[in-house]
């Protein structure tokens, strides 16, 4: 077993600083790294670029970073639901790189799988398309996505162990387990963090060899972005 | 003319037995409220759920299990969740049968417009540039006119598009249509009431009528 425990988010974001680039897990709010977003602000540094599905929202999740100016560069699918973020990106404080949602996951996996680039069908003939190759086989056209390229991967998890072992729960798996993979240094906050054994090898999502550093998270708030029910 | 939910309940007559789809924000979610019982369909969330079920029960909201539009949702029996290249993948791979989005514009070719207003609105594509290159069956749920009453069913995309040549049917609170191979809006259905006066008057493109259009049937 290799020990990958550190003692909490300031001591896996040590290394982290001005300039970085960070590929940060959740879809929505929804499986994202809280404490390290605490830790990243308060130890303020400047010039992120930060990959993710989404930008949070106001005053939770990437949307801290934002308020604090602490993001260069945003590379995402979706970025609704920030009147800051929009308001950045229009005044042009921030800037903005909108890619396809599953460009975003295959340019993640591509990095993970040591594939420096792929081919997509997805944004053919549109302006995602510009500036990039594109090829056609057997009648489709395809574009070139280059492989991220990124620092850091910042991910949660449901349960993990010593050794870095992730398992992620229902629909916050989303990036997380791809980035964990993509990052050069990768950071895992944990629900519950378990000895070495306590998962079952069958069960893991995300083996240990992708994780660095891991630590079990404090005070999840897991806002609900858009809640919906049924009356009974 | 229809209101979203008949919009919504006409496209679920589209919808085949034994087929995974997947819904959009806004009107496509309504869709799954009208599949007939006896119809086995999955639904997919490209966010990681096969198999979403209805909404949670007041004070059963579970954080960790959302669908594309961020509602908390449930799963059904025989549900499995994923990551997100796994997600894309079964939509790359054809293996999601159909997707059913909302749209700002469409022209008469199909390309389809709906993530951004250049200057004034960016929310990105999310998932749409990839469902809609993918090589399914792309319906569109919209209104016909937008609020200021111009048509949103074009010659050509003002917008940036989301994808080209790809939509095969449109529903809104109109009509049923299908775009023609050589271009053009053909006129399939009237919603109960609307005449092809109507229809033609709240179509910008080309709009081709061939013989007696029926009233839509639910």
């Amino acid at each position: 077993m290799i020990d990958k425990r550190v003692s909490g988010p300031t001591e896996a974001l040590r290394d982290l600083g001005d300039g970085a680039s960070i590929l940060l897990g959740g879809f929505g709010l929804c499986g994202i790294p809280e404490n390290c977003i605490d830790a990243l602000v308060q130890k303020g540094v400047k010039n992120l670029t930060c990959i993710s599905n989404n930008a949070g929202v106001d005053g939770f999740g990437i949307g801290k970073l934002l308020a604090t100016r602490q993001v260069k560069k945003m590379i995402s699918s979706y970025v609704g639901e920030n009147e800051e973020f929009e308001r950045q990106l229009l005044s042009g404080e921030l800037e903005v790189e909108l890619i396809p949602q599953g460009t975003l996951a295959f340019r993640c996996l591509a990095a993970g799988y040591g594939m420096p680039a792929l081919y997509t069908a997805a944004g053919v003939g549109t302006e995602v398309a510009i500036g990039k190759e594109t090829r056609n086989f057997d009648g489709r056209d395809y574009l070139l996505e280059r492989a991220f390229d990124a620092d850091y991967a910042i991910v949660k998890a449901w349960k993990g162990d010593h050794d870095g072992n992730l398992i992620f729960r229902r629909t916050s798996r989303n990036f997380n387990p791809l980035m964990a993979m993509a990052g050069k240094i990768t950071i895992a906050e944990v629900e519950e963090l378990v000895a070495p054994g306590m998962l079952d090898p069958d069960h893991i999502h995300t083996p240990g060899i992708f994780v660095h550093r891991i630590f079990q998270g404090k005070g999840y708030e897991k806002r609900i972005e858009k809640k919906t029910t049924r009356k009974r | 003319m229809l209101d979203k939910e008949g919009i919504a309940k006409r496209i679920a007559r589209e919808v085949s037995d034994n087929s995974y789809v997947n819904l959009g924000i806004g009107i496509p979610t309504l869709v799954a409220n009208y599949i007939p019982p006896d119809h086995h369909v999955v639904f997919q969330t490209e966010n990681g759920l096969l198999g979403t079920g209805p909404f949670p029960w007041e004070g059963e909201e579970d954080p960790d299990l959302i669908n594309a539009g961020k509602q908390t949702i449930t799963f059904l029996p025989g549900a499995s969740s994923f990551d997100s290249a796994m997600s894309f993948g079964m939509i790359h791979s054809g293996k999601v049968h159909m997707t059913i989005l909302g749209a700002m514009e469409v022209s008469e070719h199909g390309d389809l417009a709906n993530w951004k207003i250049p200057g004034k609105m960016v929310k990105g594509m999310g998932g749409a540039m990839d469902l809609v290159a993918a090589s399914n069956k792309t319906l569109v749920a919209m209104q016909h006119v937008n609020k200021s009453g111009e048509s949103k069913l074009l010659p050509e995309c003002t917008l940036p598009i989301t994808g080209r040549r790809c939509v095969q049917k449109i529903f809104t609170e109109l009509a049923v249509l299908e775009i023609a191979p050589e271009g053009g809006f053909i006129l399939l259905e009237r919603a109960p009431s609307v005449s092809v006066d109507q229809i033609k008057n709240a179509t910008k493109g080309r709009l081709i009528i061939k013989g007696e259009i029926p009233e839509m049937i639910f």
